[in-house]
């Protein structure tokens, strides 16, 4: 087994570059190294002044989000020895404007996301003296799927329709605007559909599927996007056929 | 700096990349699925080409046995051997699909994907033993 792999990591220093271009380092590679280890050991040994997110190192933050050979990885998850002897090229996730380094810009991720308000909607709260909102195995099953997502945006890095048209909502909204809809607490459906059935909505989507792919959280946003678009064609003949309700 | 410094949503410093015009060479999933949309067209050329026969045979015998003549011609062939194997490929692409997009319950239990994938299959069976009963048995 290699004791050393070669990381190629990608710069951009806004004050002085108008290019991303790649440092080479040699890090060591015991076993139980994950990329995000070997950047750790480039900014505590070799450059100080590489920058990249990171947070809590066990796929639950979805903040160190990088593109690793080509491919949208959590660096916390992605182990060196699989790649050894390199050289292995670390890369700002694709689709995203890069603000330094190996950080990019989520923001417009973050404007999306706000706007399928992924909260429970209520028309009317009960009381609190009616104690809580209770909740079947069965009904939880609906939508838990859909719950497990860390935000990572490794999904909107694979999504070649994000990277053609940044107006598209994208994977991870519509998959989180589905966990509310498919909850029985939730009856926020109808405000969610408005924003969902845009053109940059679900329609955007024309399943190239690499979303699921790479969600390190199995969330299946391909799956959530298709099956929304069921759901909006239904409700599109319903309200064309019975305008005034069913 | 001469000008001001003025917040925008997107900060000139900030890298933008384009999305090459080629992208969908950069990975085999990214071509796979260019593959299968693309393999629309095809599907097209078979309702144009069924429609062509239904025409021929709705004017007469002289009219079909110009069609069946006309089928035969070497790039005729060829373009429907080519289109022949981009359908199985829509269908079976298709198929791997559906799972994702169809969630069946049965009795308030969700049925495995792999049923949903099966059902497919079964149904292309029934169809394609249809169509040849009705071609070759009837």
């Amino acid at each position: 087994m290699a004791s050393h792999i070669r990381l190629q990591v990608a710069r951009y220093r806004p004050e002085q570059d108008s290019e991303i271009t790649f440092d080479e380092h040699e890090v060591p590679c015991p076993k139980d190294w994950v990329v995000l280890d070997g950047l750790n050991h480039i900014k505590d040994r070799i450059d100080g002044t590489l920058s990249y997110r990171w947070s809590c190192r066990m796929g639950i933050c979805g903040s160190c989000g990088m593109s690793v050979n080509g491919e949208p990885k959590l660096t916390c998850a992605t182990f060196l020895a699989d790649y050894a002897p390199g050289p292995l090229r670390v890369e700002p996730l694709r689709n995203f404007p890069v603000i330094r380094d190996l950080i990019v810009d989520v923001g417009d991720f973050m404007r999306k996301l706000a706007r399928v308000k992924p909260w429970i909607v209520r028309q009317a709260e009960k009381p609190l003296a009616e104690g809580e909102y209770l909740q079947t195995p069965e009904e939880l099953e609906e939508y838990k799927q859909y719950s497990m997502c860390i935000n990572c945006m490794l999904c909107y890095a694979a999504c070649p329709i994000y990277g053609l048209d940044p107006k598209f909502i994208g994977p991870a909204a519509i998959a989180l605007a589905q966990r509310y809809n498919l909850d029985n607490r939730d009856e926020g459906a109808a405000a969610r559909m408005a924003v969902l059935s845009e053109h940059e909505g679900i329609w955007g989507c024309t399943f190239v599927g690499e979303c699921t792919k790479v969600c390190p959280k199995h969330v299946d946003p391909a799956g959530a996007i298709q099956r929304y678009k069921l759901t909006a064609a239904v409700e599109s003949m319903k309200s064309f056929f019975m305008p005034r309700g069913a | 700096m001469a000008r001001s410094h003025v917040y925008t949503d997107y900060h000139p410093r900030w890298l933008r990349r384009n999305l090459s015009t080629y992208w969908w060479l950069e990975k085999r999933a990214y071509l796979a699925f260019i593959l299968r949309e693309g393999s629309c067209m095809f599907v097209a050329w078979f309702v144009a080409y069924l429609l062509l026969l239904v025409r021929a045979v709705t004017i007469g015998p002289g009219s079909y046995a110009q069609f069946l003549e006309w089928s035969a011609a070497p790039w005729v062939l060829a373009v429907n051997i080519v289109a022949f194997v981009f359908i199985v490929y829509h269908a079976v692409t298709f198929f791997v699909a559906a799972p994702q997009a169809m969630v069946v319950h049965i009795r308030r239990k969700r049925v495995p994907s792999y049923l949903v994938l099966a059902g497919h299959y079964v149904a292309w069976a029934i169809a394609s033993v249809f169509v040849s009963w009705l071609l070759l048995g009837a």
